[in-house]
């Protein structure tokens, strides 16, 4: 096919947009963490950048998104370290260059395993999070990311439909949080001890970046600057809104106040839920099944206290649980008149529920493989590098004790010098 | 000469400064402090999760004066910094044995 400026000039746009979610996320996730470990948090993003990146190039985009190595398990290694980057993915019929698109779904990768940052909050060795992430990247990552976004993978096959990452990005990282959280422990004193979070307007600021950063997410996912990316602009927006007024809404009749963490945190959950659906759904769905992210969020972050998982920043309650509300809800709402490539497969399309089924196989899968791998790719890095840091380390706090750095000195008494 | 140290709310600081102006009080030192008496804290909500915050941010004061003034400070401050509302905080004084204006090396209550 031929390469088209708008196209290209639009994808590589759009990979830019999404590499800005995470300095985003490093700062709606700094902001949330204790003041003594603000640094810790955003280096392990910057770092995660750097690691993710290096490993896409090497290995992960090949086993993503090269030839079937057979059965739609995973790519061959054909595209390693960017090898033929003039050949196309198989099957993927694009007018942008391949290279493009490579960097644009790198920057995918990057921000799915930056995502794990938040579970591990306040107790996560540096070293030990990085191997974590290299590994997951190649193991848990680059898998689902061929079953469902190469055509070679098996759930492409079968037909189910992701747009912009509701199974390979949020369905992913919620089910590998929940195993990293487990495999981590809790910090010490949780729950019981006041962890509140040290500075929200980082935080806040953080979710205006991740939601600018969405539009490049979702509506460069359609690959063309055309229609389509349109609508998965336009309902990216509604859904971001309607996941703010949906957790607002229910936060303020649950404990009687309507919070800023919560509104910046609704918005978030709503553009997770849309993330899957974007290009298939129109205007008014968009709004549904952002609200329904933002309910279901706000509802699924209190499991944590109750089944007791220290998931510090609630990579499960909204990515995970937006994740899934959006992927199935992709069944519902599907139509054609906005993806003319599904046919008739929506629920409301007169579609039956066929393609639920299958939107539901998927999240089941992904959960399941997300889970499994992660749990032992943690295990494997707790026995070599180590997961979590010596507890004195973590009373005393990452930054200074890890970084040997401290992030905030606004007081008059700074005792110091250079040299000894 | 005696030290009078007062917790006051924040927000009084500004009147209670003026009226120890007023007095004839010439410097004082003022720290940022937290504190609760019977005056209870607040709650806190983050994703649900709800923190019971019993400090409140108080501002300390410390000025030394003369033995002669001692009393009448304590009653300057007390009148400046009542609200009325529990959480007004308190005013005591404590016995001061040498001072020094670091400037001059005055000594005693020349140095107030």
């Amino acid at each position: 096919m031929q390469i088209d400026a708008g196209d290209t000039a639009w994808v590589l746009g759009s990979a830019a947009l999404v590499l800005f979610m995470t300095p985003g996320l490093a700062l709606f996730y700094g902001g949330m963490v204790r003041s003594n470990n603000v640094l810790s948090m955003m280096v392990q993003n910057l770092a995660t950048i750097a690691v993710v990146s290096v490993v896409w190039v090497v290995a992960a985009y090949s086993l993503a998104f090269g030839p079937d190595a057979g059965g739609g398990f995973i790519g061959t290694l054909h595209f390693a370290g960017f090898a033929h980057p003039e050949a196309p993915v198989p099957g993927l019929h694009l007018t942008v260059p391949p290279l493009a698109f490579a960097a644009f779904q790198m920057m995918f990768a990057v921000i799915t395993a930056a995502l794990l940052t938040g579970t591990g909050a306040d107790r996560m060795r540096f070293a030990g999070f990085l191997a974590f992430a290299a590994v997951w990247t190649l193991v848990v990552y680059a898998p689902i990311a061929h079953w469902v976004f190469s055509p070679g993978g098996w759930l492409a096959h079968r037909g189910v439909l992701d747009f912009a990452g509701g199974n390979v990005v949020e369905i992913d990282s919620g089910a590998s949080a929940l195993a990293l959280a487990w495999v981590l422990g809790p910090r010490r004193g949780w729950p019981r001890d006041a962890m509140a979070p040290h500075s929200l307007p980082l935080t806040v600021v953080g979710a205006g970046i991740l939601w600018f950063g969405w539009f490049g997410f979702n509506a460069g996912s359609a690959l063309a600057a055309n229609g389509l990316a349109a609508q998965a602009f336009v309902g990216t927006q509604l859904a971001a809104c309607a996941g703010l007024l949906g957790w607002v809404v229910v936060e303020k009749l649950r404990t009687g106040h309507a919070t800023t963490l919560g509104a910046a945190s609704g918005a978030v959950a709503g553009l997770v839920a849309i993330t899957p659906a974007c290009g298939f759904v129109n205007s008014l769905a968009a709004i549904v099944i952002g609200l329904a992210g933002g309910v279901v969020a706000v509802l699924a972050v209190g499991i944590k206290y109750r089944v007791r998982y220290d998931d510090s920043l609630d990579v499960v309650g909204v990515h995970g649980a937006g994740g899934v509300v959006g992927t199935l809800l992709v069944g519902v709402f599907a139509t054609q008149h906005v993806n003319s490539a599904i046919g008739s497969r929506g629920l409301f399309s007169g579609g039956g529920l066929d393609l639920l089924g299958e939107q539901a196989l998927a999240v089941v899968v992904t959960i399941a493989w997300a889970f499994v791998m992660t749990w032992l790719v943690a295990q494997v890095v707790q026995r070599t590098v180590g997961l979590r840091v010596s507890e004195s380390v973590e009373v005393e706090g990452l930054d200074t004790a890890v970084h040997a750095e401290s992030a905030y000195d606004f007081g008059n008494v700074r005792a110091g010098r250079i040299g000894a | 000469m005696k030290l009078v140290t007062a917790v006051i709310k924040p927000f009084k600081l500004d009147e209670v400064k003026s009226a120890l102006e007023s007095f004839g009080v010439q410097g004082l030192t003022v720290s940022e402090v937290s504190g609760y008496g019977r005056q209870k804290g607040h709650t806190e909500v983050y994703r649900g999760a709800e923190y019971t915050v019993d400090f409140v941010p108080k501002v300390r004061l410390d000025v030394v004066v003369a033995d002669d003034d001692a009393h009448d400070v304590v009653e300057v401050i007390t009148k400046a910094a009542s609200t009325g509302q529990i959480g007004d905080g308190k005013v005591w004084t404590t016995p001061v044995e040498e001072l020094v204006r670091v400037r001059t090396g005055e000594r005693g209550p020349d140095a107030i």
